[in-house]
Protein backbone atom coordinates (compact mmCIF):
# COMPACT_ATOMS: atom_id res chain seq x y z
CA UNK A 1 0.00 0.00 0.00
CA UNK A 2 2.67 2.47 1.05
CA UNK A 3 4.98 1.45 -1.73
CA UNK A 4 2.78 3.25 -4.24
CA UNK A 5 3.92 6.58 -2.82
CA UNK A 6 6.74 7.86 -4.97
CA UNK A 7 7.74 11.39 -4.22
CA UNK A 8 9.29 13.01 -7.25
CA UNK A 9 8.72 9.86 -9.28
CA UNK A 10 11.56 9.18 -11.65
CA UNK A 11 11.58 7.05 -14.81
CA UNK A 12 15.15 6.01 -15.65
CA UNK A 13 15.94 6.36 -19.31
CA UNK A 14 18.49 7.57 -21.79
CA UNK A 15 16.57 10.05 -23.94
CA UNK A 16 17.82 13.49 -24.90
CA UNK A 17 15.80 15.02 -22.06
CA UNK A 18 17.25 12.54 -19.56
CA UNK A 19 20.77 13.38 -20.61
CA UNK A 20 20.44 17.14 -20.29
CA UNK A 21 22.41 18.74 -17.48
CA UNK A 22 19.99 18.95 -14.52
CA UNK A 23 20.99 22.57 -13.85
CA UNK A 24 19.89 23.52 -17.37
CA UNK A 25 16.72 21.52 -16.96
CA UNK A 26 15.78 23.53 -13.88
CA UNK A 27 16.50 26.85 -15.60
CA UNK A 28 14.56 25.75 -18.69
CA UNK A 29 11.60 24.76 -16.52
CA UNK A 30 11.63 28.23 -14.96
CA UNK A 31 11.66 29.93 -18.35
CA UNK A 32 8.84 27.61 -19.41
CA UNK A 33 6.73 28.62 -16.41
CA UNK A 34 7.38 32.29 -17.19
CA UNK A 35 6.30 31.68 -20.76
CA UNK A 36 3.01 30.18 -19.58
CA UNK A 37 2.23 32.93 -17.12
CA UNK A 38 3.33 36.12 -18.90
CA UNK A 39 1.53 35.64 -22.21
CA UNK A 40 -2.18 36.36 -21.96
CA UNK A 41 -3.13 35.56 -25.54
CA UNK A 42 -4.33 32.12 -26.54
CA UNK A 43 -1.53 31.97 -29.14
CA UNK A 44 1.09 32.18 -26.36
CA UNK A 45 -0.50 29.13 -24.74
CA UNK A 46 -0.54 27.29 -28.05
CA UNK A 47 3.19 27.90 -28.39
CA UNK A 48 3.57 26.57 -24.84
CA UNK A 49 1.53 23.50 -25.72
CA UNK A 50 3.64 22.80 -28.80
CA UNK A 51 6.80 23.14 -26.69
CA UNK A 52 5.43 20.77 -24.03
CA UNK A 53 4.33 18.22 -26.62
CA UNK A 54 7.76 18.29 -28.29
CA UNK A 55 9.53 17.82 -24.97
CA UNK A 56 7.24 14.94 -23.96
CA UNK A 57 7.84 13.17 -27.28
CA UNK A 58 11.61 13.64 -26.89
CA UNK A 59 11.54 12.25 -23.33
CA UNK A 60 10.09 8.90 -24.59
CA UNK A 61 7.93 8.70 -21.49
CA UNK A 62 4.37 7.42 -22.22
CA UNK A 63 1.84 10.24 -22.42
CA UNK A 64 -0.45 8.48 -19.94
CA UNK A 65 2.09 9.19 -17.18
CA UNK A 66 1.50 12.89 -17.76
CA UNK A 67 -2.25 12.41 -17.61
CA UNK A 68 -1.66 10.60 -14.31
CA UNK A 69 0.34 13.56 -13.02
CA UNK A 70 -2.60 15.90 -13.59
CA UNK A 71 -5.20 13.56 -12.04
CA UNK A 72 -4.55 14.20 -8.35
CA UNK A 73 -4.90 17.94 -8.96
CA UNK A 74 -8.19 17.58 -10.86
CA UNK A 75 -10.42 18.77 -7.97
CA UNK A 76 -8.29 21.89 -7.65
CA UNK A 77 -8.46 22.52 -11.39
CA UNK A 78 -12.22 22.09 -11.52
CA UNK A 79 -12.70 24.39 -8.53
CA UNK A 80 -10.57 27.12 -10.11
CA UNK A 81 -12.41 26.81 -13.42
CA UNK A 82 -15.80 26.86 -11.67
CA UNK A 83 -14.96 29.94 -9.62
CA UNK A 84 -13.74 31.81 -12.70
CA UNK A 85 -16.80 30.75 -14.64
CA UNK A 86 -19.30 31.78 -11.99
CA UNK A 87 -17.87 34.98 -10.62
CA UNK A 88 -16.37 36.87 -13.56
CA UNK A 89 -19.12 39.24 -14.57
CA UNK A 90 -17.65 41.22 -17.49
CA UNK A 91 -18.32 40.41 -21.17
CA UNK A 92 -21.49 39.20 -22.88
CA UNK A 93 -23.95 37.58 -20.50
CA UNK A 94 -25.16 34.13 -21.62
CA UNK A 95 -26.97 33.03 -18.48
CA UNK A 96 -28.20 34.88 -15.41
CA UNK A 97 -29.69 33.49 -12.21
CA UNK A 98 -29.68 35.49 -8.96
CA UNK A 99 -26.03 36.52 -8.33
CA UNK A 100 -24.57 33.94 -10.74
CA UNK A 101 -23.72 35.14 -14.24
CA UNK A 102 -22.05 33.11 -16.94
CA UNK A 103 -20.31 35.42 -19.36
CA UNK A 104 -18.09 35.12 -22.43
CA UNK A 105 -15.17 36.52 -20.43
CA UNK A 106 -15.79 33.99 -17.66
CA UNK A 107 -15.68 31.08 -20.10
CA UNK A 108 -12.54 32.46 -21.72
CA UNK A 109 -10.69 32.92 -18.45
CA UNK A 110 -11.65 29.53 -17.02
CA UNK A 111 -10.64 27.60 -20.14
CA UNK A 112 -7.43 29.64 -20.32
CA UNK A 113 -6.51 28.88 -16.67
CA UNK A 114 -7.38 25.21 -17.12
CA UNK A 115 -4.97 24.83 -20.02
CA UNK A 116 -2.31 26.96 -18.35
CA UNK A 117 -2.26 24.95 -15.12
CA UNK A 118 -2.41 21.60 -16.95
CA UNK A 119 0.61 22.61 -19.02
CA UNK A 120 2.39 23.79 -15.87
CA UNK A 121 1.86 20.44 -14.14
CA UNK A 122 2.89 18.43 -17.19
CA UNK A 123 6.01 20.51 -17.74
CA UNK A 124 7.19 20.28 -14.16
CA UNK A 125 6.39 16.54 -14.06
CA UNK A 126 8.68 16.18 -17.04
CA UNK A 127 11.48 17.61 -14.90
CA UNK A 128 11.01 15.10 -12.06
CA UNK A 129 10.22 12.19 -14.42
CA UNK A 130 13.53 12.57 -16.23
CA UNK A 131 15.82 13.59 -13.34
CA UNK A 132 16.58 11.38 -10.33
CA UNK A 133 15.82 13.12 -7.01
CA UNK A 134 19.44 12.96 -5.90
CA UNK A 135 20.64 14.62 -9.13
CA UNK A 136 17.93 17.21 -8.77
CA UNK A 137 19.08 18.04 -5.22
CA UNK A 138 22.63 18.24 -6.43
CA UNK A 139 21.68 20.62 -9.24
CA UNK A 140 19.66 22.83 -6.88
CA UNK A 141 22.66 23.03 -4.54
CA UNK A 142 24.92 24.12 -7.36
CA UNK A 143 22.45 26.62 -8.81
CA UNK A 144 21.91 28.21 -5.42
CA UNK A 145 25.56 28.19 -4.41
CA UNK A 146 25.98 31.96 -5.07
CA UNK A 147 23.58 32.44 -2.14
CA UNK A 148 26.26 31.03 0.18
CA UNK A 149 27.81 34.49 0.13
CA UNK A 150 24.62 35.77 1.75
CA UNK A 151 25.04 33.15 4.49
CA UNK A 152 22.19 30.99 3.18
CA UNK A 153 23.03 27.40 4.32
CA UNK A 154 22.73 25.96 0.80
CA UNK A 155 24.94 22.91 1.35
CA UNK A 156 23.18 22.02 4.61
CA UNK A 157 19.74 22.28 3.00
CA UNK A 158 20.80 20.08 0.11
CA UNK A 159 22.36 17.54 2.48
CA UNK A 160 19.17 17.38 4.54
CA UNK A 161 17.14 16.95 1.38
CA UNK A 162 19.29 14.09 0.10
CA UNK A 163 19.31 12.32 3.47
CA UNK A 164 15.52 12.64 3.57
CA UNK A 165 15.33 11.05 0.11
CA UNK A 166 17.72 8.31 1.18
CA UNK A 167 15.56 7.42 4.18
CA UNK A 168 12.16 7.37 2.45
CA UNK A 169 12.40 3.64 1.52
CA UNK A 170 13.90 2.77 4.93
CA UNK A 171 11.09 4.49 6.82
CA UNK A 172 8.40 3.03 4.57
CA UNK A 173 9.76 -0.44 5.29
CA UNK A 174 9.81 0.37 8.98
CA UNK A 175 6.22 1.65 8.91
CA UNK A 176 5.08 -1.59 7.31
CA UNK A 177 6.84 -3.60 10.02
CA UNK A 178 5.28 -1.52 12.80
CA UNK A 179 1.84 -1.84 11.18
CA UNK A 180 2.21 -5.60 11.02
CA UNK A 181 3.35 -5.69 14.65
CA UNK A 182 0.43 -3.56 15.82
CA UNK A 183 -2.04 -5.59 13.79
CA UNK A 184 -0.69 -8.72 15.43
CA UNK A 185 -1.54 -7.09 18.75
CA UNK A 186 -5.09 -6.44 17.60
CA UNK A 187 -4.93 -2.84 16.39
CA UNK A 188 -7.53 -2.00 13.75
CA UNK A 189 -5.85 0.02 11.05
CA UNK A 190 -7.73 -0.88 7.90
CA UNK A 191 -11.21 -1.05 9.42
CA UNK A 192 -13.41 0.83 11.85
CA UNK A 193 -14.73 4.36 11.72
CA UNK A 194 -12.55 7.27 10.72
CA UNK A 195 -12.02 8.26 14.36
CA UNK A 196 -10.92 4.81 15.55
CA UNK A 197 -8.57 4.51 12.61
CA UNK A 198 -7.13 7.94 13.35
CA UNK A 199 -6.65 6.95 16.98
CA UNK A 200 -4.94 3.72 15.97
CA UNK A 201 -2.54 5.64 13.76
CA UNK A 202 -0.99 6.97 16.97
CA UNK A 203 0.18 3.45 17.73
CA UNK A 204 2.10 3.51 14.46
CA UNK A 205 3.36 7.08 14.47
CA UNK A 206 4.82 7.07 17.98
CA UNK A 207 7.18 4.11 17.47
CA UNK A 208 8.02 5.43 14.00
CA UNK A 209 9.03 8.81 15.40
CA UNK A 210 11.11 7.32 18.19
CA UNK A 211 12.92 5.09 15.76
CA UNK A 212 13.48 7.96 13.30
CA UNK A 213 15.17 10.01 16.02
CA UNK A 214 17.34 7.07 17.02
CA UNK A 215 18.34 6.57 13.40
CA UNK A 216 19.15 10.27 13.06
CA UNK A 217 21.39 10.09 16.11
CA UNK A 218 23.27 7.05 14.84
CA UNK A 219 23.59 8.50 11.35
CA UNK A 220 25.07 11.71 12.77
CA UNK A 221 27.71 9.69 14.63
CA UNK A 222 28.49 7.67 11.52
CA UNK A 223 28.84 10.87 9.48
CA UNK A 224 31.24 12.31 12.06
CA UNK A 225 33.25 9.10 11.91
CA UNK A 226 33.62 9.71 8.19
CA UNK A 227 34.99 13.20 8.79
CA UNK A 228 31.87 15.17 7.84
CA UNK A 229 32.32 18.86 8.66
CA UNK A 230 29.93 20.78 6.46
CA UNK A 231 30.29 21.97 2.89
CA UNK A 232 33.62 23.75 3.33
CA UNK A 233 36.39 22.23 1.20
CA UNK A 234 34.28 19.29 0.01
CA UNK A 235 34.93 17.66 -3.34
CA UNK A 236 32.36 15.68 -5.28
CA UNK A 237 32.25 12.26 -6.87
CA UNK A 238 29.36 13.33 -9.08
CA UNK A 239 30.60 15.75 -11.69
CA UNK A 240 28.12 17.88 -13.58
CA UNK A 241 29.37 19.06 -16.92
CA UNK A 242 27.39 20.96 -19.50
CA UNK A 243 27.56 19.89 -23.12
CA UNK A 244 26.70 21.86 -26.30
CA UNK A 245 23.27 20.17 -26.31
CA UNK A 246 22.46 21.89 -22.98
CA UNK A 247 23.13 25.32 -24.47
CA UNK A 248 21.16 24.37 -27.56
CA UNK A 249 18.18 23.31 -25.44
CA UNK A 250 18.37 26.57 -23.50
CA UNK A 251 18.54 28.58 -26.74
CA UNK A 252 15.50 26.76 -28.16
CA UNK A 253 13.53 27.47 -24.99
CA UNK A 254 14.42 31.16 -25.09
CA UNK A 255 13.44 31.28 -28.78
CA UNK A 256 10.05 29.79 -27.94
CA UNK A 257 9.60 32.28 -25.12
CA UNK A 258 10.58 35.18 -27.37
CA UNK A 259 8.32 33.93 -30.14
CA UNK A 260 5.36 33.54 -27.79
CA UNK A 261 5.93 37.03 -26.33
CA UNK A 262 6.24 38.60 -29.80
CA UNK A 263 3.07 36.89 -31.05
CA UNK A 264 1.28 38.05 -27.93
CA UNK A 265 2.19 41.69 -28.62
CA UNK A 266 1.47 41.57 -32.37
CA UNK A 267 -1.95 39.97 -31.99
CA UNK A 268 -3.19 42.24 -29.21
CA UNK B 1 55.90 -4.15 15.43
CA UNK B 2 54.86 -0.84 16.92
CA UNK B 3 51.73 -0.19 18.92
CA UNK B 4 48.93 1.47 17.00
CA UNK B 5 46.49 1.85 19.88
CA UNK B 6 47.69 2.68 23.40
CA UNK B 7 45.11 3.03 26.14
CA UNK B 8 46.43 4.05 29.55
CA UNK B 9 44.36 3.95 32.74
CA UNK B 10 41.19 4.98 30.90
CA UNK B 11 38.25 6.02 33.06
CA UNK B 12 34.99 7.25 31.60
CA UNK B 13 31.65 8.35 33.01
CA UNK B 14 28.70 9.66 31.05
CA UNK B 15 27.62 13.11 32.30
CA UNK B 16 25.36 12.70 35.34
CA UNK B 17 21.65 13.20 34.95
CA UNK B 18 20.01 15.50 37.44
CA UNK B 19 19.89 14.15 40.98
CA UNK B 20 22.05 11.09 40.35
CA UNK B 21 25.72 10.25 40.64
CA UNK B 22 27.59 9.86 37.35
CA UNK B 23 27.87 6.16 36.63
CA UNK B 24 31.39 5.11 35.73
CA UNK B 25 31.27 2.97 32.59
CA UNK B 26 34.97 2.32 32.11
CA UNK B 27 36.98 1.74 35.27
CA UNK B 28 40.65 1.91 34.47
CA UNK B 29 41.47 0.20 31.19
CA UNK B 30 45.02 -0.49 30.05
CA UNK B 31 45.31 -1.96 26.59
CA UNK B 32 47.76 -1.83 23.72
CA UNK B 33 47.10 -3.08 20.23
CA UNK B 34 49.96 -3.79 17.82
CA UNK B 35 49.87 -2.77 14.20
CA UNK B 36 48.26 -5.45 12.03
CA UNK B 37 46.67 -7.25 14.95
CA UNK B 38 43.23 -8.84 14.68
CA UNK B 39 41.56 -8.46 18.05
CA UNK B 40 38.09 -9.26 19.32
CA UNK B 41 36.43 -7.61 22.28
CA UNK B 42 33.84 -9.74 24.04
CA UNK B 43 31.49 -8.82 26.83
CA UNK B 44 27.77 -8.86 27.44
CA UNK B 45 25.48 -5.81 27.31
CA UNK B 46 26.62 -3.02 29.60
CA UNK B 47 30.19 -4.30 29.91
CA UNK B 48 31.47 -1.07 28.34
CA UNK B 49 32.76 -2.58 25.10
CA UNK B 50 30.96 -0.15 22.76
CA UNK B 51 31.96 2.78 24.97
CA UNK B 52 35.57 1.63 24.72
CA UNK B 53 35.28 1.43 20.93
CA UNK B 54 33.98 4.98 20.71
CA UNK B 55 37.13 6.17 22.52
CA UNK B 56 39.40 4.81 19.81
CA UNK B 57 38.33 7.34 17.16
CA UNK B 58 37.51 10.22 19.46
CA UNK B 59 33.69 10.04 19.42
CA UNK B 60 34.09 9.99 23.21
CA UNK B 61 37.07 11.38 25.12
CA UNK B 62 38.33 9.96 28.42
CA UNK B 63 37.21 11.41 31.75
CA UNK B 64 40.73 10.57 32.90
CA UNK B 65 43.61 8.63 31.37
CA UNK B 66 44.74 8.78 27.74
CA UNK B 67 44.00 7.07 24.44
CA UNK B 68 46.65 7.39 21.73
CA UNK B 69 46.07 6.11 18.18
CA UNK B 70 48.98 6.10 15.75
CA UNK B 71 50.68 8.80 17.82
CA UNK B 72 47.60 11.05 18.03
CA UNK B 73 46.02 11.76 21.39
CA UNK B 74 42.27 11.37 20.86
CA UNK B 75 41.58 14.33 23.14
CA UNK B 76 43.46 16.63 20.71
CA UNK B 77 40.60 18.39 18.91
CA UNK B 78 42.83 19.91 16.24
CA UNK B 79 43.73 16.48 14.94
CA UNK B 80 40.30 14.89 15.19
CA UNK B 81 39.80 14.45 11.42
CA UNK B 82 43.31 13.11 11.00
CA UNK B 83 42.50 10.61 13.74
CA UNK B 84 39.18 9.55 12.21
CA UNK B 85 40.79 9.04 8.84
CA UNK B 86 43.27 6.62 10.41
CA UNK B 87 40.80 4.82 12.64
CA UNK B 88 37.54 4.10 10.81
CA UNK B 89 34.46 2.83 12.53
CA UNK B 90 31.68 0.52 11.34
CA UNK B 91 28.46 0.27 13.33
CA UNK B 92 25.87 -2.39 13.97
CA UNK B 93 22.97 -1.16 11.84
CA UNK B 94 23.99 -0.75 8.20
CA UNK B 95 20.86 1.30 7.44
CA UNK B 96 21.84 4.01 9.88
CA UNK B 97 25.30 4.62 8.51
CA UNK B 98 24.63 4.84 4.78
CA UNK B 99 24.26 8.49 3.80
CA UNK B 100 23.61 8.49 0.08
CA UNK B 101 20.95 6.83 -2.07
CA UNK B 102 23.56 5.54 -4.51
CA UNK B 103 26.11 2.94 -3.41
CA UNK B 104 29.19 4.49 -5.01
CA UNK B 105 28.36 7.94 -3.69
CA UNK B 106 28.08 6.57 -0.20
CA UNK B 107 31.51 4.98 -0.49
CA UNK B 108 32.82 8.36 -1.66
CA UNK B 109 31.26 10.26 1.25
CA UNK B 110 34.34 10.27 3.49
CA UNK B 111 36.61 11.15 0.56
CA UNK B 112 34.34 14.04 -0.41
CA UNK B 113 34.55 15.31 3.16
CA UNK B 114 38.33 15.05 3.12
CA UNK B 115 38.49 17.04 -0.13
CA UNK B 116 40.16 14.28 -2.17
CA UNK B 117 40.44 15.36 -5.85
CA UNK B 118 38.06 13.74 -8.36
CA UNK B 119 40.44 11.37 -10.23
CA UNK B 120 41.88 9.91 -7.04
CA UNK B 121 38.43 9.65 -5.48
CA UNK B 122 37.08 7.75 -8.48
CA UNK B 123 39.99 5.29 -8.30
CA UNK B 124 39.77 4.74 -4.53
CA UNK B 125 35.98 4.28 -4.61
CA UNK B 126 36.26 1.65 -7.36
CA UNK B 127 39.07 -0.15 -5.52
CA UNK B 128 37.15 -0.17 -2.24
CA UNK B 129 34.03 -1.52 -3.94
CA UNK B 130 36.05 -4.28 -5.61
CA UNK B 131 37.69 -5.12 -2.26
CA UNK B 132 34.31 -5.90 -0.72
CA UNK B 133 32.94 -7.54 -3.91
CA UNK B 134 30.27 -4.89 -4.40
CA UNK B 135 31.58 -3.27 -7.59
CA UNK B 136 28.72 -4.64 -9.69
CA UNK B 137 26.24 -2.92 -7.39
CA UNK B 138 27.90 0.51 -7.51
CA UNK B 139 24.91 2.25 -9.11
CA UNK B 140 22.25 0.50 -7.02
CA UNK B 141 20.25 2.11 -4.28
CA UNK B 142 21.15 0.79 -0.78
CA UNK B 143 17.48 -0.07 -0.23
CA UNK B 144 17.76 -2.77 -2.92
CA UNK B 145 20.58 -4.56 -1.06
CA UNK B 146 20.57 -7.29 1.59
CA UNK B 147 21.86 -6.61 5.12
CA UNK B 148 25.21 -8.25 4.44
CA UNK B 149 25.64 -6.28 1.21
CA UNK B 150 24.78 -3.01 2.94
CA UNK B 151 27.29 -3.74 5.68
CA UNK B 152 29.95 -4.45 3.06
CA UNK B 153 29.15 -1.08 1.45
CA UNK B 154 29.62 0.54 4.86
CA UNK B 155 32.99 -1.20 5.19
CA UNK B 156 33.97 -0.02 1.68
CA UNK B 157 33.13 3.53 2.77
CA UNK B 158 35.69 3.14 5.56
CA UNK B 159 38.46 1.39 3.61
CA UNK B 160 38.25 4.08 0.90
CA UNK B 161 39.79 6.39 3.54
CA UNK B 162 42.77 3.99 3.68
CA UNK B 163 42.70 3.73 7.47
CA UNK B 164 45.36 1.98 9.53
CA UNK B 165 42.79 0.58 11.86
CA UNK B 166 39.10 -0.34 11.65
CA UNK B 167 36.88 -0.67 14.67
CA UNK B 168 33.74 -2.70 14.07
CA UNK B 169 30.98 -2.47 16.66
CA UNK B 170 28.98 -5.70 16.35
CA UNK B 171 28.90 -5.47 12.54
CA UNK B 172 27.18 -8.84 12.13
CA UNK B 173 24.59 -8.59 14.91
CA UNK B 174 21.72 -7.72 12.56
CA UNK B 175 22.68 -10.05 9.71
CA UNK B 176 21.60 -13.52 8.64
CA UNK B 177 24.20 -16.34 8.66
CA UNK B 178 25.00 -15.77 4.97
CA UNK B 179 25.57 -12.02 5.57
CA UNK B 180 27.70 -12.76 8.63
CA UNK B 181 29.98 -15.04 6.64
CA UNK B 182 30.39 -12.47 3.85
CA UNK B 183 31.24 -9.68 6.27
CA UNK B 184 33.65 -11.80 8.32
CA UNK B 185 35.51 -12.92 5.21
CA UNK B 186 35.89 -9.30 4.05
CA UNK B 187 37.20 -8.23 7.46
CA UNK B 188 39.69 -11.09 7.57
CA UNK B 189 40.93 -10.30 4.08
CA UNK B 190 41.45 -6.61 4.91
CA UNK B 191 43.59 -7.69 7.84
CA UNK B 192 45.55 -10.29 5.90
CA UNK B 193 46.11 -8.45 2.61
CA UNK B 194 46.42 -4.82 3.69
CA UNK B 195 47.66 -5.32 7.24
CA UNK B 196 44.85 -3.15 8.61
CA UNK B 197 44.51 -3.48 12.38
CA UNK B 198 41.06 -4.82 13.26
CA UNK B 199 39.21 -4.33 16.53
CA UNK B 200 36.07 -6.46 16.30
CA UNK B 201 33.42 -6.10 18.95
CA UNK B 202 31.14 -9.08 18.88
CA UNK B 203 29.01 -11.39 20.91
CA UNK B 204 29.41 -14.33 18.57
CA UNK B 205 31.97 -16.66 20.11
CA UNK B 206 32.76 -18.38 16.83
CA UNK B 207 33.75 -15.01 15.33
CA UNK B 208 35.99 -14.27 18.30
CA UNK B 209 37.59 -17.69 17.88
CA UNK B 210 38.78 -16.62 14.39
CA UNK B 211 40.75 -13.65 15.78
CA UNK B 212 44.35 -13.56 16.89
CA UNK B 213 43.55 -12.16 20.31
CA UNK B 214 40.48 -11.97 22.52
CA UNK B 215 39.84 -9.35 25.17
CA UNK B 216 36.97 -10.05 27.56
CA UNK B 217 35.36 -7.14 29.35
CA UNK B 218 33.06 -7.15 32.33
CA UNK B 219 31.64 -4.21 34.28
CA UNK B 220 34.01 -1.68 32.72
CA UNK B 221 37.20 -3.70 33.21
CA UNK B 222 39.32 -5.99 31.08
CA UNK B 223 39.26 -9.36 32.80
CA UNK B 224 40.83 -11.66 30.24
CA UNK B 225 43.27 -10.82 27.44
CA UNK B 226 44.89 -13.68 25.57
CA UNK B 227 44.69 -15.90 22.50
CA UNK B 228 41.20 -17.31 21.82
CA UNK B 229 42.45 -20.77 22.80
CA UNK B 230 43.70 -19.61 26.18
CA UNK B 231 40.60 -17.50 26.86
CA UNK B 232 38.02 -20.12 25.93
CA UNK B 233 39.76 -22.91 27.81
CA UNK B 234 38.72 -21.06 30.99
CA UNK B 235 35.17 -22.20 30.45
CA UNK B 236 34.01 -21.59 34.02
CA UNK B 237 35.32 -18.06 34.25
CA UNK B 238 33.86 -17.10 30.86
CA UNK B 239 30.48 -18.53 31.86
CA UNK B 240 30.56 -16.78 35.23
CA UNK B 241 30.33 -13.36 33.56
CA UNK B 242 27.39 -14.47 31.43
CA UNK B 243 29.19 -15.27 28.18
CA UNK B 244 29.29 -18.49 26.24
CA UNK B 245 32.24 -20.35 24.79
CA UNK B 246 32.15 -21.68 21.20
CA UNK B 247 29.87 -24.72 20.96
CA UNK B 248 32.73 -27.10 20.22
CA UNK B 249 34.66 -25.85 23.26
CA UNK B 250 31.62 -26.45 25.40
CA UNK B 251 31.18 -29.97 24.02
CA UNK B 252 34.80 -30.84 24.83
CA UNK B 253 34.42 -29.31 28.27
CA UNK B 254 31.33 -31.37 29.04
CA UNK B 255 32.98 -34.54 27.74
CA UNK B 256 35.97 -33.92 29.96
CA UNK B 257 33.73 -33.31 32.96
CA UNK B 258 32.05 -36.63 32.23
CA UNK B 259 35.40 -38.32 32.54
CA UNK B 260 36.60 -38.60 28.95
CA UNK B 261 40.21 -37.89 28.11
CA UNK B 262 39.86 -34.91 25.78
CA UNK B 263 41.86 -31.73 25.40
CA UNK B 264 40.25 -28.60 26.88
CA UNK B 265 41.53 -26.01 24.42
CA UNK B 266 39.46 -26.92 21.37
CA UNK B 267 38.07 -23.94 19.46
CA UNK B 268 37.44 -25.09 15.91
CA UNK B 269 35.09 -27.73 14.55
CA UNK B 270 37.93 -29.59 12.89
CA UNK B 271 39.89 -29.92 16.13
CA UNK B 272 36.75 -31.17 17.82
CA UNK B 273 36.11 -33.81 15.15
CA UNK B 274 39.69 -35.06 15.38
CA UNK B 275 39.63 -35.18 19.19
CA UNK B 276 36.39 -37.16 19.24
CA UNK B 277 37.67 -39.54 16.55
CA UNK B 278 40.69 -40.16 18.78
CA UNK B 279 38.42 -41.01 21.71
CA UNK B 280 36.82 -43.80 19.73
CA UNK B 281 39.92 -45.22 18.14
Amino acid sequence: MLRDITIGQYFPGNSLIHRLDPRFKIVITFIYIMMLFTGDHIVCLSVGAVFTAAAIILSQIPFKMFVKSVKPLMPFLILTAALNLLFISSGDVYFHWKFIKITSEGINVSVFMLIRITLLIMGSSLLTYTTSPITLTDAIERLLSPLKKLKVPVHELAMMMSIALRFIPTLIEETEKIMAAQKARGAEIDSGSFMTRAKNMVAILVPLFISAFRRADELATAMECRCYRGGEGRTRLRQLCSAPRDYAALAVTILFYGGAAALGIVLK
Amino acid sequence: MSNIIEIKNLHFSYPAEEGSEPAEVLKGIDLTVKEGEFMAILGHNGSGKSTLAKHINGILVPTSGTVTVDGINTADEDKIFDLRRRAGMVFQNPDNQIVSSIVEEDVAFALENLGVPYEEMRRRVDEALKDVNMYDYRLHSPSQLSGGQKQRVAIAGIIAMKPKCIILDEPTAMLDPQGRREVMSVIKRMNREYGITIVLITHYMDEAAQCGRVVVMDKGRVILDDTPRAVFSQVEQVKKIGLDVPQVTELAYELKKAGYDISDDIITEEECINAIKKLFS
